[in-house]
């Protein structure tokens, strides 16, 4: 009841007053050199804050791929490789073994080749040494024949040794 | 944690330094058993507007007071200014007087040339009271706080806060993401954002320099003050009718969904919805900061009424205790006002309901 009876809860005219002055100058002074720098200032502020997280996401993000692209460009790079080598393995293989079989084939005509070339020749040296021996046989005849002529009974006799020796069924 | 304990200090030093100086009087004369120390009066006198600012009472009785301006209209006369000392200890001038007794105590009146109260002829009171000084006080400290701030941001322009701004700029973003935008909407706050901020600031600043008991720019108890807290809930209520969109008349003169013989009684209801919206803001802010004064000057009190200075620990403990409590009771009123505000312009602004 005394708080009823107050003024205490009957608003003065003179305070009413003032109040609306004072705190509609405050808030119009405030309003136009506080309130809009501070507010814009937050904003811009919160703005950069926003763009830069976005466009570190969004660098971020292209990191990645660019890295996955490396890696597949790796990837693709490494099977290549492997390719490439591969073939050359096989175009090596291939190479030896086409090598090996012309040298063998060379090889087994050299020996062919070697083999004729040993055998005429030895047929040639044959019939040299035949016609040598032949020869010989004639000198050693000659000069036998010279020695035994000379002894009329001989003569004959060593003729048909000779001739008994000589088969005319060889060559 | 230790700024707490320092404004502790503060509270009891300037609590029992003033009111020990403040009851010198009261103790003295009630030890002659002449006057019986009458709480209620004490209290209302200190919660209650005055013509000048008392700061102490001297041991021999002589008040110790910053005399403010009186400004006075009166038809016949016109406007006098002159200072309140000149009306002190119940003098007439220029045929004023500062009533101190009864109804019109603590009021100025006319008095006539035989020396009794003209009731009929009351004056116009302009005057600068003690509650305009506080709150004129607290204005200033706001401009100059928030003038700095804004030149401060000028300064550091986009980069990170910096000192007063690591301080404001919490509450500031505060007031914007969870008062202004969770109500109003991400494309309709920043119409509202100064009104708001400058309601929150205001009470705030005012609530806190109400705690600090002394000296004079602090101490006054602006948002106890009816008049204060029904122009901030004008400003409201104002602000929501002129924002108030097509939806929100038709939402009081032709509700949706209710029957047409219904509306006499609707209307009615709705326009006294309007009223009493902000009224309760004004009530809230009103009875909290004024009940939060006369439950520390009541604990202040209990060492006089019982005459014992041994009841002075337990009273300023719970001061103390108290003053704490208001201190966040002063955050939260600031904070509930504001919030208030923001849902009812965010009532007659939404595009329907």
């Amino acid at each position: 009841m005394i708080l009823l009876s107050n003024s205490l809860t009957t608003p003065a005219i003179g305070t009413l007053v003032w109040s609306a002055l004072i705190f509609g100058l405050f808030f119009l002074i405030l309003t136009k050199f506080a309130w809009k720098p501070i507010l814009n200032a937050v904003k811009a502020r919160d703005e950069m804050i926003k763009g830069s997280l976005e466009s570190a996401a969004k660098a971020r993000e292209e990191m990645l791929k660019l890295q996955s692209d490396n890696e597949a460009i790796l990837k693709k790079a490494r099977e290549e490789r492997e390719g490439i080598l591969k073939e050359a393995r096989d175009v090596r293989d291939k190479l030896i073994s086409e090598a090996k079989g012309k040298a063998s084939e060379e090889a087994d005509r050299l020996v062919e080749k070697a083999r004729a070339g040993i055998e005429s020749e030895k047929r040639k040296a044959l019939s040299e040494i035949r016609e040598q021996v032949a020869t010989l046989s004639i000198e050693i005849a000659s000069k036998l024949l010279g020695e035994k002529l000379k002894q009329t009974g001989e003569q004959e006799k060593l003729i048909d040794n000779y001739l008994k020796d000589i088969d005319f069924n060889k060559n | 944690m230790k700024t707490r304990f320092i404004i502790g200090y503060f509270f009891f030093f300037l609590l029992t330094g003033t009111t020990v100086s403040a009851f010198g009087k009261e103790v003295e004369e009630k030890a002659e058993g002449k006057v019986k120390f009458n709480a209620s009066t004490y209290i209302l006198e200190h919660i209650a507007d005055s013509h000048e600012w008392h700061i102490f009472t001297k041991k021999n009785g002589e008040s110790v007071a910053i005399y403010l301006p009186v400004i006075l209209f009166r038809k016949e006369t016109g406007i006098d200014l002159f200072s309140s000392k000149q009306l002190s200890h119940g003098k007439i001038f220029k045929g004023y007087k500062l009533e101190e007794e009864g109804e019109l105590k603590g009021k100025i009146v006319s008095v006539n040339a035989e020396g009794a109260v003209d009731e009929e002829n009351l004056p116009l009171d302009l005057s600068m009271t003690k509650t305009v000084m506080g709150m004129l006080s607290a204005a200033i400290i706001g401009l100059l706080l928030f003038l700095s701030l804004a030149r401060s941001y000028k300064k550091t322009g986009i980069s990170h806060p910096k000192g007063i701004q690591s301080f404001l700029e919490p509450i500031i973003l505060f007031v914007r993401d969870d008062i202004a935008i969770p109500n109003l909407g991400h494309h309709k706050y920043e119409k509202y954002m100064p009104y708001l901020l400058t309601a929150f600031f205001f009470i705030l600043i005012n609530n806190l320099m109400g705690l600090i008991p002394f000296p004079p720019p602090f101490g006054a108890n602006v948002t106890g003050n009816i008049a204060i807290t029904f122009t901030l809930a004008c400003c409201t209520f104002l602000i929501t009718q002129f924002s108030g969109n097509k939806s929100y008349w038709r939402h009081i003169f032709a509700t949706p969904g209710v029957p047409i013989w219904l509306l006499p009684v609707m209307i009615p209801v709705e326009i006294i919805g309007m009223f009493s919206k902000p009224f309760a803001l004004m009530i809230r802010l009103f009875a909290n900061i004024t009940a939060g004064h006369i439950i520390v000057l009541s604990l202040i009190c209990l060492i006089f009424i019982f005459d014992s200075l041994a009841l002075a620990p337990v009273s300023v403990f719970f001061v103390i205790f108290m003053d704490c409590l208001e201190l966040l009771v002063a955050f939260l009123q600031a904070y509930i006002f504001t919030l208030l505000s923001a849902l009812f312009i965010s009532l007659a602004v939404q595009e329907h309901h």
